[in-house]
């Protein structure tokens, strides 16, 4: 059964997409992440014009992270002032993340820049994420407590000026280092249309050091609003939501979270940061070989309408 | 049709000396076409739609219609955008868009019918200067190009490109006779035909001249809840984005609703 979506322009399987969301929706729900960060390469991949993709991302990365969101919030595992700081930071990162998107795409570097920054966040993190997770695994073999490395209790984020006490969280930190978190996030969030979760956790327990129980929580309050942000101006500037597309992967996406987050409930942490460790790396790898083996066609044809 | 009968008759009878005589000729055939809509509607299940187009020809020699001498060419043009072709080089291990060049005004789309091979219609002078047919359309370059050297494999790649995608097509029997002088055209639209408003244009040779054109316009839409869509996010993109995250706020809601466990 064919779909026309009309933003993108073109008549897709319906059924493809629902696979995707859902198979996206049920690797989000397992991990914890927003799922950002497959779904706009797996739109590509489908020929949906990257712009497309990008803005309709992150309005599925709203969907997802809203239901994770009020999770956290009914147990109150949300720092809603840690958060704001955060916020503020990713708005001022969304802004110039859609100019950069737009200059990019003047110049015809969008696909390069979009694919290098891929390739360069998951391999880093998904490689970190690996490291970590099988010393972990290794310690549980040895019957070893397994903790999170925390060396030293203060390092030079905990010198900076600007001192804020957020009481939820029980820290007493700098707000610059936050903000500066959020914006470099909100960066993320408008030229890659991934939400950033998967970033801003781990920067969040070992830069900041803030208590791993807010940690998730806090990061999707700040995603929900950094994304609508990116959502609405990306509408307003670029035309390039598709709200059939972003409806249909909501729907499948949130379903399929539900069975993912059982599955994941099965599982123990370091094995499920060892999995998404290799879902990370493995994403990476496939974008990476995409740059260096020679295309089989080097020329590419521009419209003025949605081409990139 | 009445008059084309008549018309059949005069031929017949004056025809044959008029071809005799020197060029240039003032030719007497006149080509008409008509299309069944002028609309195509891209619904929700749009795959592509099928096209034919009837035509007469007017004042034809009946000696060189049963010669086949009469050749018709039908083409389909899409909307018309400035199309930049991008080349990829490999620059330090990976492959990264280097080269560009811009083409002026070209269709986003073309569906060629013809009786047969273009090529064996009229020399290719004529079907450059008409720009009937991929191979013979007008690729003009804008902006800077420097000594022009590459621009024939940016146009080769431009006509292989679209080729190959589809939204350029061509068909060499397309176009069939199914009396004397009236002739049926089957244009293909792929289902990532371009809205707007497309012209459907008619060529008539015979023997290898240009005879007569027809052009009709064929406009390509976007129905109801596309179209809605379409409409609303370019007229009220503010507030179509903020419906779209309105969508995604209730959708997350519900379902932390549905399926709460805790």
């Amino acid at each position: 059964m064919t779909v026309y979506l009309p933003i993108a322009e073109l008549s897709v399987n319906i059924f493809i997409i629902l696979g995707m969301g859902a198979a996206v929706g049920f690797l989000s729900g397992m991990f914890g992440v927003g799922g950002g960060f497959l779904i706009t390469p797996l739109l590509i991949f489908y020929n949906i014009p990257p712009v497309v993709a990008v803005a309709t991302g992150a309005n599925q990365v709203v969907a997802s992270s809203i239901s994770g969101a009020i999770t956290h919030f009914r147990r109150g595992t949300i720092d809603i002032k840690l958060g704001t700081v955060l916020l503020c930071g990713g708005l001022a990162g969304a802004t110039v993340g859609i100019w950069i998107f737009a200059l990019l795409r003047r110049i015809g570097q969008l696909d390069l820049v979009i694919s290098l920054a891929y390739v360069l966040l998951l391999g880093t993190v998904g490689s970190l994420m690996l490291w970590e997770s099988i010393n972990a695994l290794r310690r549980a073999a040895k019957n070893e407590t397994v903790t999170l490395k925390r060396p030293g209790h203060h390092n030079w984020v905990h010198r900076l000026p600007l001192k804020m006490r957020f009481k939820k969280s029980k820290i007493y930190l700098s707000v610059i280092p936050i903000a500066v978190l959020g914006f470099c996030i909100g960066i993320l969030t408008s030229v890659m249309g991934v939400g950033g979760g998967f970033i801003m956790v781990p920067a969040m327990i070992y830069l900041l050091r803030i208590p791993t129980n807010v940690v998730v929580g806090t990061s999707l309050f700040q995603i929900i609003f950094v994304s609508a942000y990116t959502v609405i101006v990306q509408a307003s500037a670029n035309y390039t939501v598709d709200i059939v597309l972003a409806f249909v992967l909501m729907i499948a996406g949130v379903i399929g979270a539900q069975y993912g987050v059982r599955v994941g409930q099965r599982l123990r942490g370091e094995q499920l940061r060892a999995l998404l460790a290799l879902l990370v790396l493995a994403v990476g790898i496939r974008l990476a070989i995409e740059l260096v083996i020679p295309p089989k066609e080097v020329y590419s044809i521009v419209s003025a309408g949605l081409g990139f | 049709m009445r008059t084309f009968s008549r018309y059949l008759l005069a031929g017949l009878l004056f025809a044959a000396p008029l071809v005799a005589q020197a060029e240039p000729i003032d030719f007497t055939e006149k080509l008409d076409i008509g299309i069944s809509t002028d609309e195509i509607a891209i619904t929700s299940d749009f795959r592509g739609a099928d096209l034919t187009i009837f035509g007469a020809i007017d004042g034809a020699d009946p000696g060189l219609l049963a010669q086949g001498k009469y050749n018709i060419v039908v083409a389909l043009e899409g909307p018309k955008e400035n199309t930049t072709v991008r080349k990829k080089e490999r620059v330090f291990g990976i492959w990264i868009n280097t080269n560009s060049m811009t083409f002026e005004k070209v269709p986003e789309s073309y569906s060629l019918s013809s009786t047969r091979d273009i090529e064996t219609i009229a020399p290719p002078g004529d079907m450059n200067n008409m720009g009937i047919g991929v191979d013979h359309m007008p690729l003009t370059p804008i902006g800077f190009i420097g000594d022009g050297s590459n621009l024939t494999e940016f146009r080769d790649a431009f006509r292989r490109l679209r080729e190959t995608t589809g939204i350029y097509q061509r068909d060499p029997g397309g176009v069939q006779f199914i009396s004397s002088s009236l002739f049926k055209a089957s244009l293909r639209l792929p289902a990532d035909v371009p809205n707007g408003s497309h012209i459907v244009r008619a060529y008539l040779f015979r023997d290898g001249l240009f005879v007569a054109a027809k052009a009709l316009e064929l406009r390509v839409v976007k129905t109801g809840l596309e179209q809605a869509i379409t409409t609303a996010a370019h007229q009220q993109p503010f507030l179509y984005g903020l419906v779209a995250v309105l969508l995604a706020v209730v959708t997350g809601w519900l379902a932390s609703i549905v399926f709460r466990r805790d």
